[in-house]
């Protein structure tokens, strides 16, 4: 298994949220990590986690954990559920409209669980 | 500047076309226009007049309508002939008496059927096939018959034999020429034309003259031959030919022709002066065009003259291309080879029945004309070479042999074609015009249709404006890839078969086999779709859940806030009103907002993931199941009462609709599909919208095929008429399958057929003949995707593991905070932008 180093500082702080059982091979769900909501997907094919901010930034409305993911080019995606545009599952960015990225977050798994770094 | 008053005798389809080209020209205020019937209603399309036969109401066939006329400042008069012209005081008097002034003449008054002088032709149930009331008497004699003869075998005649065999009568056609079609065919293709219509029931009589009609022993009447033999019948429809109505002219000293015809010149100028004629009362050099293109032509041209232009008339192309009683006919140019040194190639293939013959020019080198019967197909090409004067290939033979490959014969290259050619002469669209349309965007048939008018006509020009859009489209270097998405290099109709032949069951296994990279929004869905379609798994399988969309994959529709509608099945729009207050008790209970959707059912809104479950547990437990309003997949068959309950209604329309939204629910296909019911022609459940419609006659059901509401709304094509319980289901399981298989992700059926070439004529082909032969594997497939049908929420509810997705927070049983709502007409709906920056909080907003 790896996972995504997105933004991992001396400050970060690591929070479990599940199980890697819990999660179900090329979907997403959401945690809630001190108010936050962070969508957290796992790619089976990839073996890999990636977790960014759940608020989609365009349809204004907490729901990227439900959206299907998959690759552009070499990118690796999430596309909206309301208006499907495509966020960077490493990044965050958007990549139809860059003005609306989002915040992504690094993601580790330890004796089968999932942790999310937060700031 | 003046007005002029132009005066239009007789609103058949041409002196329409001519109103219509003056209502839309770019100075409509110069004229007013004056219009006499003698017919009961506005111009209608006589062309397709059969089709009235086969479920076509008075409606679909009209050409305009009186409140267009009004608004457009056309005065009209129903059901008044034209009786007199005097042309010194330039005054027109009709039958009522009415006296009207102009500036301009314009005569259209069409033709009339020939009737031989044969004693005892004015009898009851001796008809003719010309107008809507024909037709009508037609319908009421058939009534009251066994057997019908129609009186002639070129191209109406064979069409109204057509009509009196769909009527049910024991029909025959007497033909005074040695074979059918004599004007437009030679012998060969007479002859084979002459076997596959006796091979569909229909008794054909060559070289017979009718000398009298008496009365019949066994039936009404006898026709006795000159040649001593006899036919009991009781009906006649004479279909012998027409002749141009031009009495009027005629009797107020307006040159005739010897053999009849108001006589014009270039410019539609008839001998007296500001009198025109237009359309088949009309003769030019001669001659009189028995087609609607020409006339529409002339119509063009007399307008032109009117208004100062110069455009003339100079005869026109008389091709034809039809189906007649199923089998494709076309002539072209000098199909009898008349031209001085002409020379003939012939194709015969006795065993799928096909004739094909060509007419060259004494050097080789110029098509000059061509007979086609069973296979139509090289008709645009073959056409346009001869009116183009385009040179022939090396082998002319080539254009009329089946390629090695099997594919169809050499086609011209549509480059070598001029950009004036006419591809369209029904709605006069030209190669240019095709060639600029492309130029604006359009990529599809569907667009060019749209914006072209090409091949909303007859349709015989299809294939060819197809390939004068695909040729254009790669001089423009637009790559005409059909490819899904980057994953996959092929169409969606590509990857269905691809996972129907190669019996693929997951995603991952198609990715890996035909695919590259991870997939993405656009192909995960169809292919979820695909799979679906034929192997009918749960959707929420750990190896399909992945592909779900955004509704499929909750099972619910998403709204704007992330929550979810829930819309049960109500099959039919039937519902218990034990039922119905479950419904208003879950409502109330989980404070959902309720409307009734256009599908006859209800539409609860507003539940957040972890309600979904408790919600459907009550509805399941209730005995609802789900309505797949999230799915590309069967949406409602909307009925009305029918004969049940209602005063007019003649099935059970409710009891079929219910019938076929069982059958179908849950299968799931490239896009939406939605049904409508009705028991009887006034059609209340609006089945001509829907992409398969059924509408109760007294003998069955007529089955509408691809017709839309929407964003760009279609009526539905009249597929079959009559038929039973079991044909009806019949048909539409063939289709529906042939649909899922070959159209594009997102196509909705109309768009599909818009674009599948050969369009509702291949699409009978194929369900009802047969044609490709899969009418049983396509049977069998959906057979088999209905035998799996399960309710998804009833599976979601049974099962833990899948009710775990049912909550906001993988690590917490908070809910969202985002969702805010304000109450309005007593329910409550998502808060505004405006209203949540404002912090309205949840406060009544009306009474
Ligand atoms: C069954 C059928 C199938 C056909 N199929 C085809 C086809 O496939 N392709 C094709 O190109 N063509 C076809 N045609 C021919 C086509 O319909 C005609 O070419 C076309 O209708 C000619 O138009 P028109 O306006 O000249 O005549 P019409 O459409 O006949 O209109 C003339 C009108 O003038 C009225 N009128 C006559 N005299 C007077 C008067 N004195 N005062 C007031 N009103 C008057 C008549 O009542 C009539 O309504 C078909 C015709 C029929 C009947």
């Amino acid at each position: 298994m790896t996972t995504n180093s997105a933004s991992v500082s001396e400050a970060s702080q690591w929070v479990e949220v599940c199980r890697l059982t819990d999660l179900t091979p090329d979907t997403g769900v959401c945690a809630l990590i001190e108010n936050k909501q962070i969508a957290l997907f796992y790619s089976g094919k990839l073996n890999e986690l990636f977790a960014i901010d759940n608020f989609d930034p365009i349809g204004k409305a907490n729901v990227l954990s439900r959206g299907i993911i998959g690759s552009q080019g070499d990118r690796i995606c999430v596309a909206s559920p309301l208006y499907k545009q495509h966020f960077d599952l490493k990044t965050g960015e958007c990549l139809e409209e860059p003005e609306h990225s989002v915040a992504a977050y690094a993601v580790k798994v330890e004796d089968e669980w999932v942790s999310i770094a937060i700031n | 500047m003046t007005t002029e008053r132009i005066i239009v005798v007789g609103n058949g389809m041409v002196g329409h076309k001519f109103i219509d080209t003056v209502i839309n020209s770019d100075n409509p205020e110069n004229y007013e226009i004056v219009t006499f019937s003698e017919e009961p209603r506005l111009a209608y399309d006589r062309v397709k007049l059969s089709s009235y036969f086969s479920g076509s109401s008075v409606d679909d066939l009209m050409l305009t309508s009186e409140e267009h006329y009004q608004s457009s400042g056309v005065v009209y008069t129903l059901n008044d002939k034209v009786l007199e012209i005097d042309g010194d005081a330039k005054t027109v008097t009709t039958a009522s008496g009415k006296v009207e002034g102009y500036d301009k003449l314009v005569l259209a008054t069409g033709s009339f059927p020939f009737v031989p002088p044969i004693p005892g032709k004015d009898q009851p149930h001796c008809l003719v096939y010309r107008t809507i009331e024909d037709l009508e008497d037609i319908t009421a004699s058939a009534q009251e018959s066994k057997v019908g003869v129609v009186v002639g075998g070129g191209l109406l005649g064979l069409e109204a034999a057509n009509a009196l065999k769909n009527l049910g009568l024991e029909t025959h056609v007497v033909e005074f020429a040695p074979r059918l079609m004599a004007v437009q065919l030679d012998e060969g293709g007479g002859n084979l034309l002459r076997r596959k219509v006796e091979s569909l029931d229909v008794n054909v009589h060559t070289e017979k003259n009718t000398k009298n009609i008496g009365a019949g022993k066994k039936r009404r009447y006898v026709m006795e031959f000159t040649d001593g033999s006899e036919l009991e019948t009781d009906m006649i429809v004479f279909s012998a030919g027409i002749r141009p109505q031009d009495e009027l002219a005629r009797n107020n000293g307006i040159d005739i022709g010897e053999r009849g015809g108001i006589v014009v010149d270039n410019y539609c100028r008839t001998s007296v002066e500001d009198i025109y004629a237009i359309g088949e009362c009309a003769l030019w050099d001669g001659k009189i065009f028995g087609l609607v293109a020409p006339g529409y032509q002339m119509a063009k041209v007399a307008y032109a003259h009117i208004n100062g232009d110069s455009d003339q008339f100079t005869g026109a192309d008389m091709s034809t291309k039809l189906k007649l009683l199923g089998v494709d006919v076309a002539s072209i140019g000098d199909a009898h080879a008349r031209t001085p040194g002409a020379q003939t190639y012939t194709y015969e293939d006795g065993v799928n029945e096909v004739y094909k013959r060509i007419i060259v020019s004494e050097d080789g080198k110029k098509l000059l004309g061509a007979v086609l019967v069973g296979d139509a197909e090289s008709y645009g090409t073959l056409q346009q070479m001869c009116v183009n004067d385009m040179a022939l290939p090396e082998s002319p033979e080539q254009l009329i042999l089946p390629a090695s490959d099997g594919s169809a014969g050499a086609s011209m290259g549509v480059d070598a074609l001029p950009d004036a050619a006419q591809l369209c002469s029904c709605l006069d669209v030209t190669k240019g015009d095709i060639v600029d349309a492309v130029q604006s965007g359009c990529c599809s048939m569907g667009d060019i249709k749209d914006k072209t008018g090409a091949s909303t006509g007859c349709g015989g020009c299809a294939a060819l404006v197809k390939s004068v859009m695909d040729k254009e489209l790669e001089n423009l270097g637009v790559e005409v890839n059909n490819h899904i998405c980057e994953h996959f290099e092929y169409s969606r109709a590509e990857l269905a078969d691809i996972v129907r032949v190669k019996k693929i069951e997951s995603f991952d296994a198609l990715l890996d086999s035909h695919g590259k990279g991870l997939g993405c929004d656009i192909c995960k869905p169809a292919v979820g779709s695909i799979l679906a379609s034929f192997w009918n798994d749960y959707v929420l399988e750990d190896k399909h859940i992945g592909l779900q969309d955004t509704n499929d994959i909750y099972l619910g529709n998403m709204q704007k806030d992330g929550t979810y509608s829930i819309v049960p099945r109500v099959a039919g729009g039937e519902i218990t009103p034990d039922k119905l207050i479950v419904l208003g008790q879950v409502a109330k209970e989980f404070n959902l907002y309720t409307k009734v959707t256009g599908g006859q059912r209800i539409d609860l809104f507003g539940a957040q993931l972890h309600e979904l479950p408790l919600i459907w547990k009550q509805l399941v437990d209730a005995g609802f199941e789900t309505g797949h309003a999230y799915g590309k997949s069967l949406r409602t068959v909307k009925s009305c009462v029918g004969s049940t309950w209602c005063r007019y209604g003649v099935q059970d329309s409710v009891g079929m609709a219910i019938a076929l939204e069982n059958r179908y629910k849950g299968v799931r296909s490239p896009h939406k599909i939605k049904f409508g019911v009705s028991g009887c022609t006034r059609e209340c459940a609006e089945a001509q919208s829907k992409d398969f419609g059924v509408i109760a006659t007294e003998n069955g059901w007529n089955l509408y095929v691809c017709g839309n509401g929407g964003m760009r709304p279609r009526h539905a094509d009249l597929f079959a008429t009559d038929l039973d319980d079991e044909t009806l289901v019949k048909y539409i399981d063939r289709a529906m399958m042939f649909y899922i298989r070959t159209a594009d992700r997102l196509q909705r059926t109309s768009v599909w057929l818009e674009n599948l070439e050969g369009g509702l004529d291949y699409l009978r082909d194929v369900v009802i003949n047969d044609k490709l032969n899969i009418a049983q594997e396509l049977e069998d497939d959906m057979t088999s995707n209905i035998g799996k049908y399960q309710c998804e929420w009833k599976t979601t509810i049974e099962n833990p593991e899948k009710l775990k997705r049912f909550r906001h927070f993988v690590n917490s049983e908070e809910q969202d905070t985002n969702l805010a709502y304000v109450v309005e007409r007593d329910q409550r709906r998502p808060a505004t932008e405006a209203e949540r920056e404002n912090h309205i909080p949840a406060v009544e907003v009306t009474a």
